[in-house]
């Protein structure tokens, strides 16, 4: 029976990710329209372009390569597996051993590899420039990400996020400071590989400033309805991680079928305030200049190692 | 006694105010020159009763005076008396000179009384916050001081000594949270346990570890005051351009008391760590003081410059000598002291003088100085000698004994000594010859140059090289034994 | 992990070490006035914490005092200076902000391993907080090393002033009162007569960049 309901929970999962990861695009893109003034689309708008463009025919560039026909659905995939790994309805999911918090990095590792490898797969200047600042921002993100999932598991003592989570539940209710800096440093990071203000403008036609958008450019059709869906679970995904080890109550335990019921609300609401928040700190900040991004990510990382500091020396 | 330690305390207070008050004025010299005088009469007749009837707590226990503390409080005011009557002409001829206007005279002259007061504050509180805060003060006062003359030289050494002072003395204060934190183990959280009579009683109890981490961070404090390599870059720039008078006082007085204040917390340490260390620091630092500054003295063009990285060579024997440790060199050391006092500022007396005739400070541009002022040549030929370590002068009977310690101590160390000495002595020498004697066009002074404060103090370090009146030797003695503990 | 003073004042400390080095990272000279105040306000606010949890009265004082001087006073003067001078608004460090800021870690390493066997022996509620303390005056320290202008010097120096005074507080339940009283008076002075300082200096050059005052090197 519990079997059963391990199953039905992952599949849960998966499914509310699919659905949801648009919804939260639309909700983010609404919030900062309100902040800024201005007449929002609705939220279900990102889930009809995915539908047009699937409808769509693929153009692609005539000397693209095979890489460039599998990329979208490797990514795709990868991000997929992640939202099914992180505990954002239950903790009991049988895809969890698969990868811990280290390994999830390495899988959206996975992820920029191949979309950087495709954007250079076809060879025309705004792809490779849009590669490499990609790579570079992914090169000086990791270590910041790394150490903040570090910290979570110093004070857990384990790097299975689910393990976390469920860990952190229980505790009982405390200030950790070091979390509260790893806190900022995730915030930090969350901005830079999601290409939000301040690290890149999601909403920008002007080639010479775009670092993700860049990588998007010859894709068409399904590809790019894959990638763009792909684009929002990653945001799902880092937020659920960010709810995970932050605010991880209200997820289901193991074989409480109402639990998983009403998990599904307490996530949709975090999902909403997540995605307010994200909204206001990308209206009250301006865009870095290119140069100035290593600065903004030294100082995740500096976060995340003080966080990981002040646990040692206040054991908190 | 209360009322002595009291007198000696307010007199430079109510000098520096009523120096704000009247420091324009024509007499403001000779005003300065009386309130010291009245400092020193009162420091002596407290050092008389201290020493005749054994250490003593004032004023509840607030201040505090044993053989040491008093002594160089003596010396201090002593200092301060001739440099106020060596500063009256000086002054005078400066503000002739444009270099001074009324409203910066009185600036100086009640900045000089305010910081006599913080080095006598610093020297008779018992409590190690107050002489922290005393410090402090102090170099607030040199700060004004040195900037005096408002050129942009000045003003980049005001600003670089402040840095430098500025971060020294906020380790100082690291170091004496320390220590309290070490100390209120024993005496629980109050403020008995930042007097010094009560550490020096407990100094067994105290916490080694934190112990020694406050005397690091102390002596690196104290010791930028004092003018330890490497913590010394302050130093040259601020003796010279600032002025003359305050060159003496700095190398006289605020090298001695910051020295005071690292030895009591030595004392402390030693009775805490009972390893050695603290003295294994002092030795550190003197030697490489000592090597530094004689090695740079060859390269500098700026006559006071050059005198004061001689103070820093003797600030590191200093340093030497103390960190060895045992009866005879702490004897020599505090003779040191004395002489060196006495004489640098006698040398900067003449420097003074020399630099007023000639018109600038650079060494090449100074000549024959026997020629139109022979008291002042002659005044820093003898100067110079006696600094140098020739006989019969103080400073050579305290190097004798410290040099002599050094090798049935420390014998490696006393070829370097040796070295050092060497230099600093065939430099200075060489460059004092060619300012006393040669050609010169100077011209004579407005007003007659300050002679009696110059051979006051040659005549006492001559007589201390010569013969140590006994009860001069019996002070030291008392002093030594407080040190070594 | 005891009671929730405690926790509050782990916040507190964890809180001025992030300010601290917002401090060494911030290039403007306004914001940076503005993260001093803050600093102090922390600084302040732990004082009075620990001052109501061991019934140490004097403690109220020396926090009011502190309240007074570095969150009011003294960024009213540097605020007057800054405008009075025409100081320019952004400053360069010497070396880039990224390395700094490593630079800082490795300082922040150091304080915690010396402060450790030092914080065993306090019986002070906030011990733990005494690495911090120690962290907070060696990054205030470098913060005079790196800053290239009078200005972040003397707020570097400050910087420093405010991490004893939360040692004092952390390792002994602050100095005796006479002692603050003396320290913050030192403060008031030193800021006074530096401020007066920056007039000179830019009377002199034409602004309170610290390169010109290094012409005088070894001759």
């Amino acid at each position: 029976m519990n079997h059963y309901f391990e199953f039905f929970s992952q599949a849960l999962e998966i499914i509310v990710a699919l659905v949801a990861a648009p919804l939260l695009t639309g909700w983010v893109n609404q919030c900062r329209a309100w902040l800024q003034n201005k007449s929002a689309p609705s939220m279900l708008q990102p889930h009809r372009m995915l539908h047009k463009l699937f409808h769509k025919e693929v153009v692609m560039a005539e000397h693209a390569s095979s890489l460039f026909r599998m990329e979208p659905y490797i990514i795709f995939g990868c991000m997929i597996l992640a939202c099914g790994i992180i505990p954002t309805l239950s903790t009991r999911l049988p895809l969890s051993p698969a990868a811990d918090a280290i390994a999830l990095v390495g899988l959206f590792a996975l992820g920029r590899v191949f979309l950087a490898l495709a954007a250079m797969d076809i060879g025309t200047a705004f792809g490779s420039m849009g590669s490499r600042r990609e790579m570079f921002i992914g090169f000086l993100a990791e270590p910041a990400l790394l150490m903040v999932l570090f910290s979570a598991s110093l004070i857990t003592n384990s790097t299975s996020l689910t393990n976390i989570a469920d860990n952190l539940t229980h505790r009982p209710l405390a200030i950790y400071p070091s979390l509260a800096f790893a806190g900022i440093a995730f915030t930090m990071v969350l901005l830079a590989e999601n290409a939000r203000v301040p690290v890149d403008n999601p909403a920008t036609h002007l080639e010479l400033t775009m670092i993700h958008e860049a990588l998007l450019l010859e894709h068409s059709g399904r590809y790019l309805a894959l990638m763009e869906w792909a684009a929002s679970l990653k945001l799902f995904a880092y937020l659920c991680i960010g709810f995970a080890i932050f605010s991880p109550w209200g997820i289901a335990e193991a074989g409480h079928p109402l639990a998983l019921i009403l998990s599904i609300p307490v996530l949709a609401v975090k999902l909403a305030v997540g995605g307010a928040m994200l909204a206001a700190i990308e209206t009250a900040s301006a865009k870095l200049r290119i140069f100035r991004v290593p600065e903004f990510l030294s100082m995740a990382f500096l976060m995340a190692v003080l966080g990981m500091l002040v646990h040692f020396l206040l054991g908190a | 006694m209360d009322h002595l330690l009291l007198l000696v305390l307010v007199t430079p207070l109510l000098g520096s105010i009523t120096l704000v008050l009247l420091g324009h004025r024509e007499a403001a010299p000779e005003i300065n020159v009386g309130f010291s005088l009245v400092t020193f009469i009162a420091s002596v007749l407290l050092a008389v009763e201290v020493i005749a009837q054994g250490p003593a707590l004032f004023i509840g226990q607030y201040f505090f005076a044993d053989s040491l503390n008093v002594f160089i409080a003596a010396l201090t005011a002593f200092v301060g008396m001739t440099t106020s009557l060596f500063s009256r002409p000086y002054m005078r001829i400066e503000r002739d000179n444009g270099r001074m206007t009324g409203r910066r005279m009185r600036l100086y002259h009640s900045m000089y009384q305010l910081f006599l007061f913080t080095m006598l504050l610093a020297l008779l509180s018992n409590n190690i916050g107050i002489m922290w805060v005393a410090m402090e003060s102090a170099t607030l006062t040199v700060l004004l001081l040195v900037s005096i003359y408002r050129t942009a030289a000045s003003v980049e050494a005001a600003w670089k000594y402040f840095i430098l002072s500025g971060v020294g003395i906020a380790l100082a204060l690291l170091g004496t949270i320390l220590l309290y934190l070490a100390a209120a183990r024993h005496f629980g959280i109050a403020g008995d346990a930042l007097l010094w009579t009560n550490l020096q009683a407990a100094k067994a109890y105290l916490e080694p570890a934190t112990t020694s981490l406050a005397f690091v961070f102390l002596l690196v404090g104290y010791g930028t005051k004092m003018g330890l390599v490497p913590m010394h870059s302050w130093l040259p720039d601020a003796h010279a351009e600032g002025p003359t008078p305050i060159s003496a006082v700095l190398s006289g007085l605020l090298l001695n008391v910051a020295l005071y204040a690292v030895l009591r917390f030595k004392g402390l340490a030693d009775g805490a760590l009972q390893n050695g260390l603290p003295g294994k620091m002092l030795i550190g630092f003197g030697l490489v003081s000592v090597l530094v500054a004689a090695f740079s003295l060859s390269r500098q063009k700026d006559v006071k410059r050059m005198f004061s990285y001689s103070s820093i060579e003797h600030v590191g024997l200093m340093a030497f000598t103390f960190g060895v440790g045992g009866p005879i060199a702490t004897y020599a050391g505090l003779l040191h002291m004395t002489v060196h006092s006495l004489v640098k500022s006698a040398i900067f007396f003449s420097v003074g003088h020399a630099c007023q005739k000639a018109g600038t400070q650079i060494i090449a541009d100074i000549r024959g100085l026997a020629h139109v002022s022979p008291t002042v040549g002659c005044g820093m030929m003898l100067g110079s000698l006696a600094i140098l370590g020739l006989p019969p002068f103080g400073v050579f009977s305290s190097e004798f004994l410290i040099l002599t310690t050094a090798v049935r101590e420390l014998p490696w160390a006393a070829p370097l000594l040796i070295l050092a000495l060497g230099v600093a002595f065939a430099t200075i020498f060489s460059r004092v010859q060619s300012m006393v004697f040669g050609d010169t066009t100077a011209k004579p002074l407005a007003h007659s140059p300050a002679l009696l404060p110059l051979f006051i103090h040659l005549g006492l370090a001559l007589l201390l090289g010569l013969y140590i009146p006994p009860y001069m030797h019996a002070w030291y003695v008392q002093a030594a034994h407080i040190i070594t503990g | 992990m005891t009671g929730i003073p405690s926790q509050i004042l782990n916040l507190l400390a964890a809180l001025l070490l992030l300010l601290t080095f917002a401090m060494l990272g911030q290039r403007r000279i306004l914001s940076l006035i503005n993260l001093f105040m803050l600093h102090g306000i922390v600084v302040v606010a732990s004082a009075l914490l620990i001052g109501y949890e061991t019934s140490n009265h004097h403690l109220y004082f020396s926090a009011g005092l502190t309240l007074a001087v570095k969150v009011m006073l003294i960024p009213w003067i540097l605020h007057k200076l800054v405008f009075r001078l025409k100081v320019k608004r952004e400053v360069e460090t010497l070396i880039n902000v990224s390395v700094t800021m490593l630079i800082g870690i490795v300082l922040v390493i150091v304080a915690f391993n010396i402060a450790l066997p030092v914080a065993a022996l306090s019986s002070s509620v906030a011990s733990g907080t005494l690495g911090i303390a120690l962290a907070c005056v060696l990054l205030s320290f470098m913060m005079i090393l790196v800053r290239s202008n009078a200005i972040p010097q003397v707020i570097g120096y400050l910087t420093m002033e405010n991490g004893l005074f939360f040692a004092a507080t952390a390792a002994t339940d602050g100095m005796p009162l006479l002692v603050e009283l003396g320290v913050a008076l030192a403060v008031i002075g030193g800021t006074l007569v530096v401020g007066l300082f920056m007039f000179q200096i830019r009377e002199h050059f034409d602004d309170l960049d610290i390169h010109n005052l290094e012409t005088r090197k070894e001759d």
